[in-house]
């Protein structure tokens, strides 16, 4: 079994990337891709994901589990994320605290729901679900918020706490997403991050985000821009207080050269080795 | 707003497609919500514009854009694979008022859709030439030539579909004198490498047939009374060297 010890900073794996994440030896490199994008039986994309995980450590962080639609599974999407996952052997596997597939459709985004009593029973079956058919435990990210819902029943940390309790599964700590909902919602992203259960984070993801290009005054979590320095600062401050822990530069639009990923994802890097090195002085 | 969390995504989704302007107003007043509406179709709209290069480069990005939406409406994605989404969009475009003047569009998409097919089909070794010439001559006409799952061919009747789509996809000029005629094509992978073919009638009768299971003799007569000038050994070197057919 690998093990996320030496998984440092990562980078969401581009295809137009493939050949310079196979030979890219920095320490503490991996990747991760959206599983859904590898589902296929054989060809060019499925060998160079195999390539590339033979070189680095790989996860595989779904978008369309839908673990908080009001039903179970999609059993034949959980089948193909279980060979996809024998195939590649991820060392970590994740999704998110959301829905988008509903009734038969599948709607591509991370959908909110009022965080009542009844979606927590819903979700705890479903990740039970997940890890049992898996045989693993996964991680479960915040999702971005742009929406305030009524009938919430308990806060979303409360929420991501209870989940990993009832369950065993981890989280995936999105810090971006927290400046962002913060912003849209009015909350503190620091004092959020203060009281996100340290114990339970398994990833951390960072990306980039614009104002809304409408006329609100949103932020939206466009994934198409460097991490911002408010987001930076956020990291560092939640790494000094948990440790090091495998860290994601996610960027999915206007992707820019992967030597400028690379050394987005070096800051990352340093990072963690700053507080790895700390950690051992104190020890 | 106390609904079930049932409750909560049928009236979510009701509000995302518009569908029912009463639908969770407390929601659809938000401006947060036009987020989720538009990284729902654009998530659904780009896929479709990656599943259909081609097609995109024939009438542009913008046409194909406007297009996509009419389409993502009317038949969100059922799959989360989004890989394979747009599996009717031939036929959307067969249909589309906006395309009558490009009666060729559904084909050149209908190309694209086998090309996808095959960049994604399952590996399993070719049969190679040696593999074939060292079957015994009395067993050949009985000899069941498998296909790969990386192999797709269709034959278009009275449109010059294969034509119109290498050249868009090659990025090369459409003939000035392009004649009107019926054409056929294949899409055949190799490991990594796809690659693209003219195929005859005759030929697309003798893969029909060997889809089918018969044996080479059968296929053999199904072609030559498709195409009676056919040139079967030709033709069986031309598709071995395509990769077409699996290891026996």
């Amino acid at each position: 079994m690998k093990t996320s010890q030496k998984m440092g900073a990562g980078l969401g794996l581009k295809a137009e990337h493939y050949e310079h994440a196979l030979d890219c030896t920095a320490s503490g490199l991996w990747f991760e891709v959206h599983p859904e994008n590898y589902m296929v039986d054989g060809g060019p994309r499925l060998a160079w994901l195999e390539a590339i995980g033979s070189q680095h450590p790989l996860s595989l962080h779904g978008v369309s589990l839908s673990l908080a639609a009001d039903c179970p599974p999609d059993m034949a999407h959980l089948q193909r994320l279980k060979v996809l996952a024998d195939r590649v052997q991820p060392t970590l596997m994740s999704e998110h605290l959301a829905w988008s597939t509903w009734r038969g459709q599948y709607h591509p985004d991370l959908m909110p729901f009022p965080r009542s009593h009844e979606a927590l029973q819903r979700i705890v079956d479903n990740i039970d679900c997940t890890q049992n058919i898996l045989g693993r435990r996964i991680a479960i990210e915040n999702p971005t918020h742009y929406l305030k819902l009524d009938g919430h029943d308990w806060s979303e940390l409360d929420f991501l706490t209870e989940l990993s309790d009832r369950t065993g599964c981890g989280l995936l700590l999105d810090v971006n997403n927290v400046f962002i909902s913060a912003h849209n919602q009015d909350f503190n992203a620091a004092g959020y991050l203060d009281a996100f259960p340290a114990h339970a984070v398994m990833e951390i993801h960072l990306a980039g985000h614009t104002p809304d290009p409408g006329d609100s005054s949103l932020l939206i979590d466009s994934h198409d821009s460097p991490v911002s320095d408010a987001v930076w600062s956020l990291y560092q401050r939640l790494i000094k207080r948990i440790g090091p822990r495998p860290t994601l530069i996610e960027r999915d639009d206007q992707i820019p050269a992967f030597d400028e990923l690379i050394i987005e994802r070096n800051r990352a890097q340093s990072v963690l080795d700053t507080h790895r090195h700390l950690q051992r002085e104190t020890a | 707003m106390n609904l079930s969390l049932a409750g909560f995504q049928d009236a979510f989704i009701s509000a995302l497609y518009g569908k029912d302007p009463e639908s969770l107003p407390v929601l659809t007043e938000q401006s947060g919500f036009l987020v989720y509406r538009n990284t729902v179709m654009k998530g659904a709209s780009d896929a479709l514009l990656a599943n259909f290069p081609t097609v995109e480069r024939l009438v542009g990005t913008e046409w194909l854009q406007a297009a996509a939406a009419r389409y993502v409406r009317q038949f969100p994605p059922t799959d989360a694979r989004l890989l394979n989404y747009g599996k009717g969009f031939p036929d959307f475009l067969d249909a589309f008022e906006h395309a009558r003047d490009l009666p060729y569009l559904g084909n050149v998409a209908r190309i694209d859709l086998l090309w996808n097919e095959a960049h994604g089909a399952k590996d399993e070794p070719a049969l190679d030439v040696t593999a074939f010439a060292a079957i015994e001559p009395e067993l050949l006409a009985s000899v069941r030539l498998k296909l790969r799952a990386t192999a797709r061919w269709k034959w278009f009747a009275e449109q010059p579909a294969y034509t119109l789509w290498r050249c868009n996809r090659e990025q090369i000029d459409v003939p000035a004198e392009l004649d009107w005629v019926s054409e056929g094509v294949l899409i055949s992978r190799s490991t990594t490498f796809i690659a693209w073919y003219p195929l005859s009638i005759g030929e697309c009768a003798f893969l029909d047939a060997c889809a089918a299971n018969l044996p080479l003799e059968d296929a053999a007569e199904y072609a030559t009374r498709a195409e009676p000038e056919l040139d079967l050994m030709n033709m069986l070197s031309r598709l071995i060297a395509a990769n077409v057919f699996a290891a026996q």
